[in-house]
């Protein structure tokens, strides 16, 4: 099988999902082409990507690229999987990949399965798996056509135990130039963190009603800082306006995988879960021994939070200490 | 201004989900479907963007289709229309269920072709039961016209609209001409809800039939479908701040997700 993965990157700093579906891609087998869109910068690292078994990268760089557009990004991935014919392209499910992917579905008129947490081979297809129903079922799905178009949910799979050396860099010649993109960024608000991005941390610590109020967050923050973590917030501290829009867990919200996810002062309603419920290790800390979360939670604590919380601060501060 | 709004069925969010018999598909049995919570939010931009009806200035409320079939479809057109919305246009699909984002897409496209041409097209960014974020980047490619995802406000100035997006770790501010697909996010605008005169006179807006002739093999097929696994059985650690060490020797030595 040959894959093709657009990889995802930021300022040519590689997006973990975007290693992640490299790394799946080896383990398929058969050739692995890596896909680089971008400005100038981004072909810096690209050579690493070979790392993680791709044979190739081909870059398509300009100054106009610089800033992402779905628009382009895709009419110029739709030009290279008509010149590489791979059997499959697979790409991260962040948002900018869940942007780029259904236009690329459009422009080569075939299937594309979103958000896969499962990515196999069967008899030379993929057979793929995909939470539906914000997690209540799971899909096994294939796709008719050829390229199979996937994205994989970040943190589904790990990386090469084994890494491999670094992958020759090739220039893609571009087929449009900026006068053809119909829609253009004029500013960006970034986000003031240097933290990573919810639906790639590999810890999240997110708080819900139980905190009280905004004024309160700074204790889970503290904490987050100490572990490494991302915070999240339930969607009842969204719409009260104490934590940005950005930050909610759920249905409605983000969904997020992480390895460790920790739901403090949050009761756990269906459409949280929903968010969240694919994490790896949940840990609640809750005072109701009765919260819903306490049934998804690999671990609890019957507590009040502002007596848990600060102790978990300390806690980690002394187990890092060694 | 002619703008459409995308709509689907979807089950609510608190529906209990069951795999039907038959193995691929949700049973439909006992389930409540409702507006879904993206679409809600598109029709009262559309309203809002729409000033008053007439002269040219309408909203067309589109719907392919859907899970429980016919009915469902056609209520959520009604919703629609009760909103505010000129008229309604509906796609049937002979399928049990309608789940290939891009054979909707098609559909979509072509009904929309139909229209004596557009300014606005609206989707939701997701549709809640597959949550496919697909249909409206399809759609726009279909058309042959920009989109921009993930809208959480946005003006329209003669043909220029300026869409604030929220992207990930960022938001940016897009300027795109139209025509133009947008997919909402929540905040794109406060969902409304129609008084009982309105629902009344919805009843009285017209809904007419479009005919797709729908692909005999989708691109995408389920195979299969059941329930999530069982999450593995937790356990309670302790009561209060003392059980922290305890928690922290678990997730070091048993879950093993901590590096440190
Ligand atoms: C269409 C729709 C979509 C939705 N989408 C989402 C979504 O995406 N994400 C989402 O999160 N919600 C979503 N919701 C809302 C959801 O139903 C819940 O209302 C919400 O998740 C509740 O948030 P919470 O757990 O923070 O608050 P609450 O339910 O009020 O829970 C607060 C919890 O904190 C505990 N607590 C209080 N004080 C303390 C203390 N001192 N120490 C420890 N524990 C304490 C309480 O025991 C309680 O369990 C959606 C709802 C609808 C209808
Ligand atoms: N069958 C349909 N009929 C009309 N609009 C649809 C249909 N399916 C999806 N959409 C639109 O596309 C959005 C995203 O759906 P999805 O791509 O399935 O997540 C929805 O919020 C609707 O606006």
């Amino acid at each position: 099988m040959k894959i093709l993965v657009i990889a995802e990157h930021r300022g040519g700093k590689f997006k973990k999902g975007a290693l992640e579906c490299i790394a799946q891609a080896t383990r398929l087998g058969g050739e692995v082409v890596a896909l680089v869109i971008g400005g100038p910068d981004a072909k810096a690292g690209a050579a690493s990507l070979g790392k993680q078994g791709a044979a190739r990268v081909l870059a398509a760089t300009a100054d106009w690229l610089e800033r992402f557009n779905g628009d382009a990004y895709a009419r110029i991935a739709a030009d290279v999987v008509k010149a590489e014919k791979p059997d499959a392209v697979l790409l991260a499910a962040t948002l900018d990949g869940k942007d780029v992917a259904p236009r690329l579905a459009a422009h080569l008129d075939v299937g594309y399965a979103p958000d896969c947490t499962k990515v196999e081979a069967e008899g030379g297809r993929l057979k793929l798996v995909r939470p539906l129903y914000a997690g209540k079922a799971y899909a096994t799905v294939k796709l008719n056509s050829s390229p199979q178009l996937v994205s994989i949910r970040p943190n589904s799979y790990p990386l090469l135990e084994q890494e491999k050396g670094d992958a020759a860099v090739s220039d893609v010649a571009l087929s449009i130039s900026a006068a053809d993109v119909r829609s253009k960024v004029v500013e960006v608000e970034a986000a003031k963190t240097e933290k990573a991005d919810l639906s790639e941390a590999e810890i999240i610590v997110s708080g819900g009603r139980g905190l009280k109020g905004p004024e309160n967050f700074p204790l889970l923050e503290e904490f987050a800082k100490e572990i490494g973590a991302t915070v999240g917030a339930s969607r009842a501290v969204v719409d009260a306006g104490w934590r940005p829009h950005g930050d909610q867990v759920g249905q409605t919200g983000k969904t997020v995988a992480p390895n460790l996810y920790f739901a403090i002062g949050i009761s756990g309603a269906i459409q949280h879960l929903a968010g969240m419920s694919t994490s790896k290790v949940i840990v609640a800390v809750n005072k109701d021994a009765d919260a819903p979360i306490f049934k998804v939670a690999s671990y609890g604590i019957v507590g009040d939070l502002f007596e848990v919380v600060p102790k978990m601060t300390e806690e980690v501060r002394k187990l890092k200490k060694g | 201004m002619r703008i459409v709004v995308c709509l689907k069925p979807v089950p609510d969010t608190a529906a209990r989900i069951k795999v039907h018999k038959d193995g691929t598909r949700v049973d439909p049995e006992g389930v409540k479907f409702v507006l879904g919570p993206y679409d809600a939010r598109t029709i009262a931009k559309a309203i809002e963007l729409r000033g008053a009806a007439g002269g040219g200035n309408e909203v067309v409320a589109i719907s392919a289709g859907a899970a429980s079939g016919e009915a469902e479809a056609k209520k959520r057109i009604k919703d629609a229309l009760a909103l505010g919305a000129d008229r309604g246009v509906f796609i049937a699909d002979p399928t049990p269920e309608n789940r290939d984002p891009l054979a909707t897409a098609k559909a979509l496209a072509a009904a929309i072709k139909g229209l004596d041409g557009f300014d606005l097209v609206f989707c939701g960014r997701q549709a809640v039961d597959d949550q496919a974020l697909s249909v409206g980047p399809m759609l726009a490619t279909l058309l042959g016209v920009p989109c921009v995802t993930d809208a959480v406000g946005m003006e329209v100035q003669g043909s220029t609209a300026r869409v604030r997006r929220a992207a990930e770790g960022r938001t940016e501010v897009v300027e795109v001409q139209l025509p133009a697909v947008i997919t909402g996010q929540r905040d794109l605008a406060d969902e409304q809800y129609p008084k009982l005169k309105e629902i009344l006179a919805a009843g009285k807006k017209p809904i007419a039939d479009f005919k797709f002739d729908w692909p005999a093999t989708p691109a995408y097929h389920v195979v299969s479908l059941s329930p999530p696994p069982e999450p593995i059985a937790g356990k309670i650690v302790g009561k209060g701040p003392e059980a922290v060490p305890e928690l922290f020797k678990l997730l070091q030595s048993e879950a093993k997700v901590l590096t440190f």
